[in-house]
């Protein structure tokens, strides 16, 4: 057993802190939240410089050849510093898929454009159905000679804004199985007939809702095989729920230490708030709540990365740190008392986000049921 | 990062478990509170060497690192083996000597302990010395060349089994500050002035009150140095800590017991395991459980490096105590009606799911109530302000 990060990771580690501190103040965060876009060009051209979009993927294709335990890594820290803009879903929900479904043609297309940063990519999978699961997918795809067309609406899709291509998931063939029977295409984001609405939400995402009407998409960019593209969805759901939890225990222990801070600065009855009992239990609790669940997020990411996770592992981590994020900001808010309710403070950024953590990718309720099927009951 | 175990590390829980179902047979339940003590079971298990598991070789201990103590704490409480007898010897009296106690401690204790020849208790707690430790109020005052004890400790675990105590005496009560006025000693508990006097607890434990009246003590029962008491009590905490941390494989195996009664057992025509607030319930629990050993992991692996991870062994206490007792209540309510029958023939797995519910406030409260814990965590661990 050894729960230390190598040196390289360690280098990594304070690298993206010390270039997120100061590339990335909340100055830049509450503008970009009303900001149309929602990211920053010149941001997201530094990025590529230092190689951060393609850390994982292979160098023929322009990429570091990291392993998936250093974008764990490096989301941590960009959770922590809560990074708006497209990263995410570029590489984890766009280029993670091709990478590990795509056709030689379709990697050399694609994956260089993302690691030098020229194409920011999404995936379209939920719909107004607000299912998780497979049965989602109710967005159609009907073959029309060397081309397929889309019909339906996708909802909550990341950045489909901006996006330059979207990877979506369409069902061509109706089974008793709905994990059977879907088919992703990447699709070019500025196709004729699909309509872009920004949804607003308390996160300030920059979620979409995306009407496909008659939209066309050639074969060859369909990603994987016909019918069979759920399995490419499962394993990028598993990927981008514990680059999500990853995301989440970055903010999580931000927002511990700035109430640390905070409790040890702040005078009430000639003495610093952090001296009265309940605000040392409440303390001790949001460390514990941060340090269980780092705990977690590195152990079922190091389960992934080396192909052991289970579905019950996964779901757990999902569960737990929901549960985390929201008990520690709103511990947190609660400990700045009424200034941790104001827009100035950075507080709220954190709260905020960690209820738009919460749901996507399966909540914890539905994350608890797979970890009761797994266990037999 | 590595979050694996080692070939050793299985081989040796292998061992552990061959051993156990060997020596405990398949009708060992360890569901009623008289398996706790068992000194045979403890004579076993030194004839295994494993009773120093963790002592260092060139005292007669295995010297096996932290993480393999805790594989062998881990396999000894999934299997509900008696610990009573050996346990405080083992983890707090052993080391602690090993540590500083003085050459004829060592000699006198060491081997006897190794061999499963001895029984302590643990003596600190006092009526008005809790969660107040350092005002320890008993006495040990010098009268020529010896030392006379007054005074009385209470919640003593195993008191009416143990042949010596392991406690703290005041024998500086002018010290300015009270914790440096006390030390550790070991008393025989056959010397006479000493009355021990079973307490009536919630879940029948073998729990007393001890009385010292003039109890006269040789000066050789201070152990080490005199006043250094407190000192000894917070740094022979280390074999303790990790050894707690084998108690989320205890909840671990009540867990699946019950887990396994909501498969079989039927309300309303339906399997219990089909409804969804138990399968809810549940499954917070099967998380609760692999948080908790994962952490207990951590502990001993932090500990293995060298670190004295104060926060993270307050926090595995905590957490583990608070666990058992969402345990304890889902499973009552698993069981509806029956939960509460005692024992009998009726009460499902013989009442001890029963009696866990009422063991289960135990944990949160001695061993340093979770209030005091959380407190040492934010001031020693997060370094907020004392008031």
């Amino acid at each position: 057993m050894n729960l230390d990060l190598t040196e390289e990771q360690e280098m990594l580690k304070t690298m993206a802190k010390d270039f997120l501190i100061k590339e990335c103040p909340k100055t830049l965060v509450r503008e970009l939240e009303e900001n149309e876009k929602g990211y920053s060009p010149e941001l997201w051209g530094k990025m590529a410089d230092l190689g951060w979009m393609g850390l994982v993927l292979p160098e023929e294709y322009g990429g570091q050849e990291m392993g998936y335990m250093d974008l764990i890594i490096l989301l941590q820290e960009m959770g922590r510093n809560i990074l708006p803009g497209p990263f995410f879903c570029t590489v984890v929900l766009g280029s993670l898929p091709i990478l590990s479904a795509g056709t030689d043609e379709q990697k050399k297309e694609f994956l260089p454009k993302i690691a030098k940063g020229d194409m920011i990519a999404t995936m379209a999978l939920y719909e107004p159905n607000v299912r998780y699961d497979s049965a989602c997918v109710e967005t159609k795809a009907v073959a029309q000679g060397d081309n397929f067309i889309i019909n339906g609406t996708k909802l909550f899709v990341e950045n489909a804004h901006i996006a330059d291509y979207i990877i979506v998931a369409t069902r061509t063939k109706e089974a008793a199985n709905p994990e059977e029977g879907i088919t992703l295409f990447i699709v070019d984001a500025k196709s004729p007939g699909i309509k872009y609405e920004v949804i607003p939400t308390i996160g300030m995402d920059k979620l979409c809702e995306v009407v496909f009407e008659n939209v066309t998409v050639s074969k060859s960019n369909m990603l994987g095989e016909l019918d069979k593209g759920w399995p490419i969805v499962a394993k990028t759901l598993d990927q981008a729920i514990m680059a999500k939890c990853a995301e989440s225990v970055g903010g999580l222990e931000a927002s511990l230490d700035m109430t640390l801070d905070y409790v040890k600065e702040r005078v009430q009855y000639k003495r610093p708030i952090g001296t009265f009992q309940v605000i040392q239990h409440y303390c001790a609790n949001m460390w514990t709540s941060a340090a269980t669940s780092r705990n977690l997020m590195y152990k079922v990411s190091w389960m992934l990365s080396e192909g052991m996770a289970t579905p019950g592992d996964i779901a757990a981590a999902k569960a737990w740190i929901n549960q985390a994020y929201k008990f520690v900001t709103e511990r947190a808010v609660q400990c700045h008392g009424a200034i941790g309710l104001s827009r100035d403070h950075d507080i709220g950024l954190y709260y905020r986000r960690a209820k738009a953590a919460d749901v996507v990718f399966g909540d914890s309720d539905y994350h608890k049921e797979i970890v009761a099927q797994q266990m037999g009951l | 990062m590595d979050f694996g175990f080692t070939p050793e590390e299985e081989a040796f829980r292998q061992e552990i478990r061959d051993f156990l179902r060997k020596e405990l047979g398949p009708e060992h339940k360890g569901r009623t509170p008289y398996e706790l003590f068992s000194r045979d079971f403890t004579r076993k298990l030194a004839e295994k060497g494993w009773l120093g598991v963790g002592w260092p070789k060139e005292y007669g201990g295995l010297g096996r690192p932290y993480t393999q103590q805790l594989v062998y704490s881990e396999e000894m409480m999934r299997s509900r083996a008696p610990a009573g007898a050996h346990i405080l010897a083992q983890n707090m009296v052993g080391p602690s000597l090993i540590r500083v106690g003085t050459e004829e401690q060592k000699k006198e204790f060491l081997t006897k302990i190794l061999k499963g020849e001895v029984v302590f208790c643990l003596g600190y707690t006092e009526p008005n010395a809790g969660s107040d430790l350092a005002s320890c109020q008993t006495t040990a005052l010098l009268d020529g060349d010896e030392y006379v004890i007054n005074g009385q400790k209470m919640f003593t675990s195993f008191a009416g089994q143990a042949d010596y105590a392991w406690m703290t005496v005041r024998t500086d009560p002018d010290a300015p500050k009270k914790h440096r006025g006390i030390s550790m000693f070991i008393v025989d508990m056959k010397t006479p002035g000493i009355t021990v006097s079973e307490l009536d607890t919630m879940w029948d434990y073998y729990n007393y009150e001890v009385f010292f009246d003039n109890v006269r003590v040789p000066k050789s029962a201070v152990v080490g140095e005199l006043n250094q008491g407190w000192h000894y009590l917070t740094v022979a905490l280390d074999h303790e800590r990790v050894f707690m941390g084998g108690c989320v494989a205890q909840h671990q195996r009540l867990f699946e017991e019950i887990v396994q009664y909501a498969r079989e057992t039927h309300r309303n025509g339906k399997p219990l395991s089909e409804d969804p607030v138990i399968r809810q319930r549940l499954a917070q629990l099967a998380i609760d459980l692999e948080i908790g050993r994962l952490f207990a992991y951590r502990v001993a692996w932090l500990l293995g490096k060298g670190t004295i991870p104060f926060a993270e062994a307050s926090m595995t206490k905590i957490f583990t105590s608070e666990l058992e007792r969402r345990l304890a209540n889902t499973a009552m309510q698993i069981l509806g009606l029956y939960g509460p029958l005692d024992r009998g023939d009726r009460a499902p797995y013989d009442g001890y799911i029963g009696w866990e519910y009422k063991f289960s406030l135990m944990q949160a409260v001695g061993g340093g109530s979770n209030e005091i814990e959380r407190i040492l965590i934010a001031i020693a661990g997060l370094g907020l302000p004392r008031p």
